[in-house]
């Protein structure tokens, strides 16, 4: 029973993409994964609306003040095991962003985080590059 | 009777900035609408402050990652203005090419966006599966996909080479067959029309009362537009047409953008033709004299404001930002007014509102005093059943 879970986790991971202040860029490019020319679902990623639907949460941007309860909470609303990816260099430590009075910092600093990309914004490659490390991880974990 | 409060946003502001509407609802019409702002702020303006002019140009990129190029584009001649210098005629025309290689990337990626809010997923995936064509473009141009950095005070970092004004022609042409053909999409397609016809109703006084701007303004029949009323960076010497609709709704807005990645193409290949030799870039002084200077531009959204103020010190004394999607709040509101819970979605995203936060929702009926959540997904479902079930028509 529980190596069926395992697999179908590798299978097919189910994820939830959460913009914390980020300025867009980051969100387009992550949605252009799912789109045709890079086309993440060809691993059984699928994007869902709700956190208890998810295994996995994409994070783009840096986490603003206001925001960061709100992270907390969604992760906390996800079903174990939960993974996290940092999605983008604001994500991974604040980035362009650094003084910016309602700036926190990477979202390391709210919930913790399995796989960093960087950059400004994250080209699509680097997402499937990042989402495959993840599975590999999964692979591990089972 | 009972009444209902729906805020829409922000608890959960996955996707889409985060925004708060609360809706006061008479059954399934809209009564009232109140919006609440300031989720994603980050104090960027404040930032500016501390940082070099140089760097400044980097973090007014990332205000917007959708529209980066037209921030950028605003910050630089606002500080040009302050050095009280032209920039070179060849930089002026760069700039104008890759402005609107980001608005054609900007409006393509909204239809694609709309197509999704209305149900419509196969028309949302086939317009991005287009959309990577300018992104081909941009990344040829700059190495980079979404953000260019093309934009440097007194000029652009870089140049475009014979090759890639061969490459950029040929995307143009592809782009200019794929967005005709969608166009002839939207003008027959019947799910479409249904949502959005007479949808979302702005008239040309309300618009001209509530300040619209943009496409908005521009699809309630408003000629308004800043590369026409107060032409930058050369767009004097461009022959372009304003595209202006007289239906008001949503459908209008549709239209408006979609005829306007038609003109940016064709200015785009009047640019490359007409291009002039030269430099790209006039050398200026680390810091400006002191001074101050307001400049606008038109953004893919509508009108984008600068105002740069400096005192002769290394770091800008003040610099204000309005974007257009503040700008175009107060008529959202007036738009959703009247209109069904099921037409939010579209509504809101006819502004283009660089993606607003709809991601969850309370509902409150005050009379049963029962309290429940829906998400984004949920609403989009509820609204897709309801046309379904036939709706009000």
């Amino acid at each position: 029973m529980v190596s069926i879970i395992g697999w179908s986790r590798i299978r097919s991971p189910w994820i939830l993409y959460m913009c914390t202040g980020a300025c867009n860029a980051c969100d387009i490019e992550v949605l252009a994964a799912l789109t045709p020319r890079f086309d993440v679902e060809r691993f059984g990623i699928l994007l869902k609306g709700s956190p208890r639907h998810a295994d996995v949460l994409v994070v783009t941007g840096a986490v603003t003040r206001q925001v960061a309860p709100r992270l907390k909470r969604i992760y906390e609303q996800m079903p174990n095991p939960k993974f996290v990816i940092a999605a983008g260099t604001c994500a991974t430590s604040g980035g362009v962003y650094w003084g910016c009075y309602n700036v926190l910092g990477g979202i390391d600093k709210v919930i913790p985080v399995d796989v960093y990309i960087p950059g400004c914004p994250v080209h699509p490659q680097a997402v499937i590059q990042g989402v495959a490390k993840l599975l590999a991880k999964l692979q591990e974990a089972k | 009777m009972s009444t209902y409060k729906i805020p829409v946003g922000p608890q959960h502001p996955a996707i889409k900035e985060a925004f708060q509407f609360n809706f006061e609802l008479d059954g399934e019409i809209i009564v009232n609408v109140k919006p609440r702002l300031g989720f994603v702020h980050r104090g960027i303006e404040k930032g500016m402050e501390l940082r070099s002019w140089v760097q400044g140009i980097y973090l007014s990129e990332r205000i917007c990652g959708i529209c980066n190029v037209p921030h950028t584009t605003c910050y630089c001649i606002a500080v040009e203005k302050l050095h009280d210098v032209d920039v070179p005629k060849r930089a002026q025309y760069l700039r104008i090419i890759i402005n609107e290689l980001n608005r054609i990337h900007s409006h393509l990626l909204w239809l694609g966006v709309l197509g999704m809010e209305l149900g419509f997923l196969t028309f949302y995936m086939y317009v991005w599966r287009d959309r990577e064509r300018v992104m081909d473009l941009v990344e040829l141009i700059s190495g980079n996909r979404v953000t260019p950095s093309m934009n440097f005070i007194g000029g652009v970092v870089y140049d475009i080479t014979p090759k890639m004004e061969m490459a950029i022609k040929k995307g143009m042409d592809y782009l200019e067959e794929r967005t005709k053909y969608y166009k002839s999409v939207v003008l027959n397609e019947p799910t479409i029309k249904v949502r959005t016809e007479n949808i979302g109703v702005l008239n040309k006084s309300a618009a001209t009362d509530l300040c619209a701007v943009g496409p908005v303004a521009r699809a309630s029949d408003l000629k308004t537009d800043v590369r026409f009323d107060d032409p930058y960076s050369s767009y004097d010497e461009i022959p372009f047409n304003l595209v202006t609709y007289s239906y008001c709704d949503v459908f209008a807005r549709v239209l408006v953008r979609v005829d306007e990645v038609l003109e940016s193409i064709n200015i785009i290949r009047e640019c490359l033709d007409k291009l002039p030799s030269g430099p790209i870039m006039k050398k200026l002084k680390r810091t400006p004299p002191p001074g101050e200077s307001t400049v606008r531009v038109e953004a893919p959204r509508g009108e984008l404001m600068y105002y740069v103020k400096s005192d002769g010190k290394e770091n800008p004394y003040r610099v204000k930002i309005r974007t257009p999607t503040l700008a175009n709040i107060p008529a959202v509101c007036e738009m959703l007014k009247g209109y069904h819970i099921a037409d939010i979605p579209a509504i809101i995203a006819s502004i283009d509102p660089c993606y607003c936060c709809t991601e969850r929702i309370l509902f409150i009926d005050k009379a049963r005093n029962k309290r429940w959540i829906w998400s984004h997904s949920q609403l989009r479902k509820y609204s897709l059943e309801w046309y379904e079930n036939g709706g009000r028509r």
